[in-house]
Parts: structure tokens; C-alpha cells; sequence
């Protein structure tokens, strides 16, 4: 089991070094993805938003969409924890150990 | 389990003295997010940092005192209602969702309209990443609240 | 030397490809799932240090426009990347602690992290 799990790692990690060889070099200005849609949002961020950190811009202007997607997502992260470990009044069994459990039954 | 606070009055002396600068600290992160390095999230993390940290030193009794845990509930949900509503009122004046143009604030700029909204916005995020992680604090301490 | 070159305009994207083998390890062969959720981190840690590789640009400045360096965008590194990668770490950081929270009521049950035990102790209640 222990050679099985060592074998998939080193299987992925020689094919994660292979799909390397096709990514742009280092600090490339020209990969692709530094052409496609960010020097609009790097020029444009002045003239639309008056807000030099482009950063800013792009994530509660542009993209403020998606923030609200993750503010949701954050608030319901929050919600669960308090609902997988809120303590009810009156019920202390919680656990779902052995001899609980045959209680119950 | 945090049950008393901590022994020492050189940690609470200094924990006491850290507390408001890391607070001032956070709301200079947000409000500068314009300008700089900075931002709602990173903001909203000091806040709730600050807060952990009087937990820890203080005791959860007395800190909860301070500040309950149902005010961080309701602080999460605050931050929120305001990103909601600040994609909202834009619909009601003529825009589509989320677009700060058409916020009611006709006395500025169509620019810097938008600058005002991504402020407000940014307060809400900061508003719900603190509310939540002083949440999450709270539960996985296990104490009765 | 075609390796060398290779290596140099790369050797960033290689750290990583570390980084995420060590991840998938403790993820697949570590028995406490205490274990298996910190290997999830640093798997994660990768990808967005994968991520912040590929924003970065020769001669680039930091992406806050400044009336001194002008407003060409070959002069800043790209900011999209930031930003994703931004809501990321939160999303990571609640998907943590709602981790954290499960693993504690598990523990709270069984009185141990290890799969293979909660296993047994799962199939013993079934039956």
C-alpha cells in the first residue's frame, strides 16, 4: 500500500514535470495569459474607477460578481461550524460512540 | 479549553497594548485599499485577529463580555446585507446588478462613484470575513455560549 | 545546456510540481486525517504559488497604477491572478475550518483521528 501511494505521487509528479515543459518561461511578458484580458483592466482602471490598485478594481469592480459569490461562500463556512458544533440545550449525547448508540436503540 | 486567563502581567500588559494598534492597523487596510496594498479581506483578518488575541489572553469568560459571539453572527451578517445592497440599489436608479454607476450619489463624479462603491463594498467584505472568522473561533473552542 | 535553460526558466514551476507531490502523498498514504487536512494545505499552497508564478512579468512593477511609471501595461504584472487567487486563500481558509470543525465532532465520537479505526468503529455500529 505504502509503494502503491509512492508510485501514484512519483507517477504525477514526472507527468506535473512533462506538462512544464509547455508552460511559458519565467516572468514571460508575452504568455498568454498576461496578453488576454488584464491590459485592459491595468489601462482602464483610472478612467473607470479612479482606483490605482488595479487589484481592488478588478475584484470588487470587475469581477464583484464573483466576490459575492465568495462573501456567500465565507458566510456559509461560518454558518456550518456553528451548526455541526452548536451545543443543544437539554441534549448532551452527541456522540454516536458504541454503547450510546445501543442505548438509543 | 481556555478556562481563566493567562498568569502572566507582562502578556496581558502587552496583549492590552497590541490590541488597539492592530484594530487602528486593520482599518488602515481597508480604507487604504485604493491606494495600496490592502483590501477587505486582509482587513477583515486583522479585525478578527485582534479579537482572537483578547480571547486568548483575557479568558473566554471576560471576553465574551467584550465581545459575544452573537455580535461576531451578527456582524458577519451586516457585511453581508451591505454587499448585497450595494448590488441591489443600483437596479432600483436604472443600472444592472452591481453596477456602482448608478449608485444614488449624484453630487460626484460617475468615476468616482464607482470608487465610492467599491469603499462600501470592501467595508462589507471586511465586515463578513471578520463576523465569520471570530465565528469559526468561537465554535472550534467548544465552549457553551 | 538545453536542460539548464530549461531548468532556469522553469525552476519555479518545479518547486511546485514538489510541492504537490508532497501533497498528494500525505493526502493518499497518511492514516490520521489530521494529517491528510495539512496535506490538503500545502496542495493547495501550491496551487496558488503556481499561480502567482505565472502573473509575474520581466520589468514589472507591483499593480498599483502610478503617474511615474505611466499606464502601458507591459510595466505592471498582471493582477488578475491576485485576485483569484485572493478569494482563494479565503475559500481555503473557511474550507479549513469547516474541516477542523468536522474532525472535531469525529473525534468527540470515536476518540481517535485514525481512518482505519473510525472505519471499524463504523462498520461495528452498522452491524
Amino acid at each position: 500500500m505504502r509503494w502503491l501511494n509512492l508510485f501514484i505521487m512519483l507517477l504525477f509528479a514526472v507527468l506535473m514535470l512533462y506538462a512544464t515543459t509547455g508552460l511559458p518561461g519565467h516572468a514571460d511578458p508575452q504568455a498568454p495569459a498576461n496578453t488576454h484580458v488584464s491590459p485592459t483592466y491595468i489601462e482602464d482602471t483610472i478612467k473607470d474607477t479612479h482606483t490605482p490598485n488595479v487589484v481592488t478594481s478588478v475584484l470588487a469592480d470587475y469581477r464583484g460578481y464573483d466576490t459575492l459569490g465568495e462573501t456567500v461562500v465565507i458566510f456559509t463556512a461560518g454558518l456550518a461550524c456553528v451548526l455541526i458544533l452548536m451545543k443543544r440545550k437539554g441534549n448532551d449525547k452527541t456522540t454516536l460512540s458504541k454503547h450510546h448508540r445501543s442505548d438509543h436503540m | 479549553m481556555i478556562k481563566q486567563h493567562y498568569q502572566s502581567i507582562i502578556v496581558q500588559t502587552i496583549c492590552s497594548l497590541l490590541i488597539p494598534f492592530i484594530q487602528l492597523f486593520a482599518l488602515y487596510v481597508i480604507f487604504h485599499g485604493h491606494y495600496g496594498p490592502g483590501g477587505g479581506f486582509q482587513g477583515g483578518v486583522l479585525l478578527a485577529v485582534s479579537i482572537i488575541l483578547q480571547r486568548l489572553y483575557l479568558g473566554i469568560k471576560i471576553s465574551h463580555q467584550k465581545f459575544s459571539p452573537r455580535l461576531a453572527m451578527a456582524f458577519a451578517a451586516v457585511g453581508l446585507l451591505i454587499y448585497g445592497l450595494a448590488g441591489i440599489i443600483p437596479m432600483i436608479f436604472g443600472g444592472s446588478f452591481l453596477d456602482y454607476g448608478n449608485l444614488p450619489l449624484f453630487w460626484v463624479h460617475d468615476a468616482e462613484r464607482r470608487a465610492l462603491g467599491i469603499l462600501i463594498v470592501e467595508i462589507g467584505i471586511g465586515l463578513g470575513v471578520f463576523g465569520t472568522l471570530v465565528l469559526i473561533f468561537d465554535n472550534l473552542v467548544g465552549e457553551r455560549w | 545546456m538545453v536542460v539548464l535553460d530549461l531548468f532556469v526558466s522553469r525552476y519555479v514551476y518545479f518547486m511546485t510540481v514538489v510541492l504537490l507531490a508532497i501533497g498528494l502523498y500525505g493526502m493518499l498514504g497518511k492514516r490520521n486525517l489530521l494529517k491528510k487536512l495539512i496535506s490538503m494545505n500545502i496542495f493547495q499552497t501550491a496551487i496558488f504559488l503556481f499561480f502567482i508564478e505565472g502573473a509575474t512579468k520581466r520589468g514589472g512593477s507591483v499593480p498599483v497604477v502610478d503617474e511615474l511609471i505611466g499606464i502601458e501595461a507591459a510595466k505592471y504584472i498582471n493582477p488578475l491572478p491576485h485576485v483569484l487567487i485572493l478569494t482563494g486563500i479565503v475559500v481555503g481558509l473557511s474550507l479549513t475550518g469547516v474541516a477542523l470543525a468536522f474532525l472535531l465532532v469525529l473525534y468527540r465520537a470515536y476518540k481517535t483521528l485514525d481512518d482505519r479505526a473510525i472505519m471499524a468503529n463504523m462498520k461495528e455500529n452498522l452491524e
